[in-house]
């Protein structure tokens, strides 16, 4: 325990070295989740698209789908 | 070149290389982070606030090298019409802009114990503010225009007009009196820090290298799709257009 509060303390730079810490760890998370995100719902979207795309093509084709090789 | 400007490419590249960046990026900055705040001894002169050290200068260089890969990146677009050369500059952007900003922020949190103030307006701490507008400016235009393609090459007009502001931060500390010391690890002479420091440091730096390539890819993924399906969108509204 004494050695846990002596990390806190950081020789009474506690505050400053855990701040930095603290918020470099929140910004780049942040930036992580929110790439994540996007390009997880960029490409559910597309994916949506595509589908209902095929599903017409290959309604007009009689069945055939000529762009599922795309 | 244009073998790699072909978005299935890019894709299929991409697969392949994120598992490897996700990895190098949590090993590194795991690793990092322990020697950073465990496994290093503190400094003679600043104690336990040298700790900042690993979080501020690889944000710092990170903060430099997003923008001479933006730059880079938008040169690449406008002079050979690189199709994904865009989409991977704006895709750089935050993420350089992240760092720079947590190079201002850490660098205050670092500067108020040691040199007794938050900020200081001289070279270094300036021009790195300056970087970060940079990042925001761009960020702003490239999403300012209806038309993407007029958005991206006004922004790397941008980005190109403001590279002249990175080897101001590199050498600032040379060029004009400033409170901020002078460069100890990329210098003439090979670094003047000890390995115990280096040690953290480079794995910081690598593990915000491999973010970065992380973060790259799934902006650039998010990027390609949003093209798809703009385009798909607008034969969409072409065919109703014509079902009329």
């Amino acid at each position: 325990m004494e050695s846990f509060q002596a990390m806190l303390h950081m020789g009474g730079y506690g505050g400053y070295v855990w701040s930095a810490y603290g918020v470099g760890i929140a910004v780049l998370a942040l930036v992580l989740v929110l790439s994540l995100t996007s390009a997880r719902k960029a490409e559910a979207e597309l994916d949506v698209l595509q589908q209902a795309r095929r599903a017409r093509r290959g309604k007009d084709l009689g069945g055939t789908d000529s762009e599922s090789q795309e | 070149m244009h073998r790699f400007a072909n978005p299935a490419r890019f894709l299929r590249l991409a697969k392949v290389i994120l598992p490897w960046s996700n990895a190098i990026a949590v090993l590194c900055l795991g690793s990092g982070l322990y020697f950073a705040l465990f496994g290093s001894p503190a400094d003679y002169q600043q104690g336990e606030s040298v700790r900042i050290m690993y979080v501020h200068v690889p944000s710092a260089w990170m903060g430099m090298f997003c923008y001479t890969a933006m730059a880079v990146f938008s040169a690449m677009a406008l002079i050979w019409k690189h199709p994904l050369a865009d989409l991977l500059a704006k895709a750089t952007a935050p993420v350089g802009a992240a760092f720079t900003f947590l190079c201002l922020l850490t660098g205050s949190l670092w500067g108020k114990p040691m040199w007794g103030t938050w900020w200081a307006w001289d070279a270094r701490l300036t021009s790195m503010l300056i970087l970060l507008f940079l990042y925001l400016g761009y960020m702003a235009l490239v999403n300012a225009f209806d038309d993407p393609e007029r958005g991206h090459k006004a922004a790397a007009i941008l980005a190109l007009v403001g590279a002249v502001n990175v080897p101001v931060i590199k050498w600032s500390v040379d060029w004009w009196n400033t409170l901020h010391q002078p460069a100890s690890v990329v210098k003439m002479g090979g670094p003047a820090i000890d390995s115990s420091m280096l040690v953290p440091l480079l794995l910081m730096a690598v593990g915000f290298k491999a973010y970065w390539i992380s973060i790259l890819i799934l902006r650039g993924r998010a990027e390609i799709a949003g093209q798809k399906i703009r385009v798909i969108r607008m034969a969409q509204i072409h065919a109703a257009s014509q079902g009329e």
